[in-house]
């Protein structure tokens, strides 16, 4: 959205610095998200315990950016796309911020497994999943930088494909646990890793959903493609013997 | 701003929405001082029990406007109006219209207040006594009504022989709104009733604002952009002489179609 400056330079000045700490607040985001994954992959218990301690450097940026934008809309009563960034940058950093407390909860998966043998088909799907969740917030917070609907548009889209990787994941889960109890463990840890990740996935749809608002000033009215069936699979019990 | 937006705009200042009556309907309107046209090609509705704010930086003709509908400019030489302001369907720019009507039908309130120099009774008998032959006890009537639709009957019911000038800013500028209501106008014009007041008079006015426009067709010029989309329920956006914007209250501050009128807004202009 191309805009003239504001005639007072501290508003703008305050808008920019709200968009720059959603801009850092995001980097941290993805750093939590693609070292966790990296962790549980690499069976790496130095850098899930690292991860871990990053979170917290996003909870304090959300703090700041809800305490800004409380001060600007008193201040500046704010209008029409000034009020939607201020708006933007609250939702934002929510989502960012649950995004990297689900970060932090796979690198605390990373840590309880790290020990145990890691089936090579499990790891892959999960690191591939992970990945197509970093590559959505990445191109996500990258629609946010650039007010750029149209790309948003098409993250939201997408995750579709991170919710059909899930479906399957769960069922190779289930299947591995039904083999052989003693996966019990490793698979739950797994499992709660990967809806962590779904959960990431969904927070990017909603920052997507966010920034249309921003550039449009109203909401999509696309019914959200959502596949995630998991919740209605049934468990197939097996006969003994 | 491509031609199809700005002739929706047209087209939409032009048509009242479902519901909504047409009051004041200003068409095709061009002012002239002397030479100098000061108001181009104005389409625009005040709809009936609504409240319509003109907003625009200084010198975009939204008082202007505001006193063409009821003729003020009249009083001065060289200011020519052309088009149309129909009043209920009537043209009230044809010669023939009577203007002392007018101004009854249309009341106006100003910037700084303008008590006359009489009581506070005669401040609001005045206007009644040149329209009307009322017994005294309606008289009485009618000053009390009127000065409690002013919201100010409980600080002045005890002193209405008392000064208008001995009141307060705030108080004199209700006084000048009961004084305007007295003569049972339907349309009420009010050029930035609240500059020169202090923030609770302000919004002690804000409310009467709310409860007048129940019985009265309300049009606001203001500087104040938060008021504006506090107190109206459709807003006019002006920029040197041209209504660029013309919308609901809530669609002109939360996602106006032009950028200009956002630019306005957010304090961006330059």
């Amino acid at each position: 959205m191309d805009t003239h400056e504001h005639i007072v330079r501290s508003y703008e000045e305050e808008l920019s610095a709200l968009n720059n700490k959603i801009a850092k607040m995001g980097g941290l985001a993805e750093q939590v998200l693609g070292q966790s994954i990296d962790a549980l992959e690499g069976r790496d218990p130095d850098l899930a315990a690292a991860t871990i301690q990053q979170d917290e450097a996003i909870d304090e940026l959300e703090k700041e950016i809800e305490e800004q934008a409380i001060v600007m809309i008193a201040r500046r009563q704010p209008l029409a796309y000034d009020l939607r960034q201020i708006m933007a940058a609250l939702r934002i950093s929510t989502d960012l911020e649950r995004i990297g407390d689900l970060g932090k909860n796979i690198a605390k998966r990373a840590l309880a497994v790290v020990g145990e043998q890691q089936p090579k088909q499990l790891m892959l799907g999960l690191k591939h999943m992970g990945e197509l969740a970093l590559g959505q917030l990445k191109e996500v917070l990258d629609a946010y930088i650039e007010r750029d609907a149209d790309r948003a548009l098409k993250v939201w889209y997408r995750d579709e494909d991170i919710d059909a990787m899930y479906n399957s994941l769960f069922r190779e889960l289930l299947t591995y646990m039904m083999e052989d109890p003693r996966n019990i463990g490793l698979c739950t840890h797994l499992l709660f890793g990967a809806k962590n990740i779904e959960r990431i996935g969904d927070h990017a749809t909603n920052i997507a959903e966010t920034v249309y608002f921003l550039v449009h000033g109203n909401t999509i009215t696309d019914q959200r493609p959502k596949s995630d069936t998991t919740s209605s699979t049934p468990v197939p019990l097996r006969s003994a013997g | 701003m491509s031609l199809a937006i700005q002739t929706e705009l047209k087209e939409k200042a032009a048509t009242p929405a479902e519901g909504l009556v047409d009051k004041v309907t200003v068409r095709h309107l061009n002012f002239y001082y002397g030479q100098y046209r000061a108001l181009a090609d104005i389409n625009v509705n005040l709809y009936l029990n609504k409240v319509t704010a003109f907003i625009g930086p200084s010198g975009c003709g939204k008082s202007t406007l505001l006193r063409i509908i009821n003729r003020i400019y009249d009083l001065y030489p060289n200011q020519r109006a052309d088009g149309e302001v129909l009043l209920d369907g009537t043209n009230v720019l044809s010669p023939k219209q009577d203007l002392n009507l007018l101004r009854a039908k249309v009341g106006m309130v100003f910037q700084k207040p303008t008590p006359f120099p009489m009581t506070i009774y005669d401040n609001i008998a005045f206007g009644v006594r040149l329209y009307e032959q009322l017994p005294k006890a309606d008289l009485d009537a009618r000053v009390e009504d009127s000065l409690r639709r002013g919201a100010l009957w409980d600080e002045v019911k005890d002193k209405l022989d008392a000064s208008g000038l001995s009141l307060s800013g705030g108080q004199q500028q209700r006084l000048c709104i009961a004084r305007t209501v007295a003569i049972r106008p339907e349309v009420i014009l009010l050029d930035e009733p609240c500059s020169a007041l202090d923030p609770i008079s302000t919004a002690k006015i804000e409310e009467l604002i709310d409860v007048l426009k129940r019985d009265y067709t309300i049009a606001i010029v203001t500087h104040n952009m938060q008021q504006a989309a506090r107190t109206s329920d459709y807003t006019a956006f002006m920029y040197l002489g041209e209504l660029v914007e013309f919308d609901n209250t809530t669609q002109i501050f939360t996602n106006p179609r032009m950028e200009r009128t956002q630019d306005y807004i957010t304090g961006r202009f330059g």
